[in-house]
């Protein structure tokens, strides 16, 4: 029988008996194909039922499951205890939110945020029912996929030290999705999302530290969504000097 | 009564040594304090350059100095250091599209070069002709 172990160290924090967060270690079985998230699993259900996590579809989807292991923002479910052994790992909340309880953080400003770019289609002043559906080319599509395959997890918040110096800052999954839809052809909203992005906490936030691209489980990019943004803030810039309106 | 008790964490000065990846991304920022300085001594050689040609050469002279040497050397790395990470970068501000393909962040990067490897050469040749 496999009888090969691995440590977990879980940064712990009780809201109605804790005054600040605190280390807790756990031996788990250590077996080739278990994830992060289904040790934490083993542990709720055989070692400390009181352990909270979020969780939901297992499978890099639901964005439910971001903690920083060994100080990095990952998925729980995307990441191997083999990636690790026979080394100690480490598990805390997603950085620069605000802690709930245990690996639970408030995610609220984060929501807001995102809410905050208009991540819907305007339609046009000249659109119409009677117009029929939007077409759309592949390529049309193309332009703006990569940004819309963001889903929500918050790695890019926790890896962005500008969000948490200054949480004013937009951040960048809310100005990927920004982007997303500025970059849509159904859509003619850009000179409302303007506003938002030539702020000082809107694109103009961002220094390139380009960690957020590094961390982001799906490859959207939101730092190169920031940068074309950072370029269409500056030609509306140039532009507004010669023709003020 | 809500028993939420929200803990935040603040984040400690020394940040940016906590990953490599942060440390790499302050190197680059703290290149711009390097390269101001070697801007400072251009701008002290032109002006010897216009109080007469004595002027100008002593302050050449005070570039052999082994201190100057070096810190040219520091301010070199940097600079090379900040152009190869930036042009590393580049493509992320940069969609162009051809023909309905996005090109290459590659063909972006090596642009990138070939512009500097122009630059440099053609600097070259305007001091040394
Ligand atoms: S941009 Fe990537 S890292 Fe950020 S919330 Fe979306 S999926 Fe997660
Ligand atoms: S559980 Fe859904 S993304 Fe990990």
């Amino acid at each position: 029988m496999n009888k090969k172990t691995i440590v977990i160290d879980i940064l712990r924090y009780r809201p109605e008996m804790d005054e600040k967060p605190f280390t807790q270690s756990f031996e788990v079985p250590y077996i080739e194909d278990t994830s992060i998230l289904e040790a934490l699993q083993y542990i709720k259900d055989h070692l400390d039922s009181t352990i909270s996590f979020r969780w939901s579809c297992r499978m890099a989807i639901c964005g439910s499951c971001g903690l920083m292991i060994d100080n990095i923002p990952k998925l729980g479910c995307k990441a191997f205890l083999r990636d690790y052994y026979p080394n100690k790992i480490s598990l805390e909340p997603l950085a620069n939110f605000p802690i709930e309880r245990d690996l639970v953080v408030v995610m609220d400003d984060f929501m807001q945020k995102l809410e905050s770019v208009k991540p819907y289609l305007i339609p046009g002043d000249n659109a119409c029912m009677s117009s029929g559906e939007y077409q759309q080319t592949p390529l049309q599509m193309e332009k703006y996929k990569q940004f819309s395959m963001c889903i929500n997890c918050g790695l890019c918040y926790a890896a962005c030290p500008q969000y948490g110096l200054d949480n004013n800052f937009i951040g960048p999954a809310a100005l990927a999705l920004l982007a997303r839809y500025d970059r849509d052809s159904r859509d003619a909203g850009s000179a409302q999302r303007m506003k938002i992005l030539n702020q000082e906490e809107g694109v103009w936030g961002c220094t390139f530290v380009g960690y957020c691209s590094t961390v982001c489980p799906k490859k959207v990019d939101p730092a190169a969504a920031i940068q074309l943004l950072k370029v269409e803030s500056s030609k509306d810039y140039l532009i507004g000097l010669f023709k003020p309106d | 009564m809500s028993k939420r008790k929200p803990y935040i964490r603040k984040l400690e000065t020394n940040w940016w040594l906590k990953t490599g990846f942060y440390t790499r991304y302050m190197l680059r920022e703290g290149s711009c304090i390097f390269i101001t300085l070697y801007s400072l001594i251009l701008t002290w050689g032109i002006f010897n350059l216009s109080q007469g040609e004595s002027s100008f050469n002593m302050w050449l002279d005070t570039l052999q100095n082994p201190f100057f040497i070096i810190l040219h050397l520091i301010v070199l790395i940097f600079a090379l250091y900040h152009s190869i990470t930036w042009f590393a970068l580049a493509p992320k501000a940069i969609a162009l599209w051809v023909k309905g393909t996005r090109i290459e962040d590659s063909v972006i990067i090596a642009t990138h070069y070939a512009a500097f490897a122009i630059v440099t050469v053609l600097c070259l040749l305007i001091i040394t002709l």
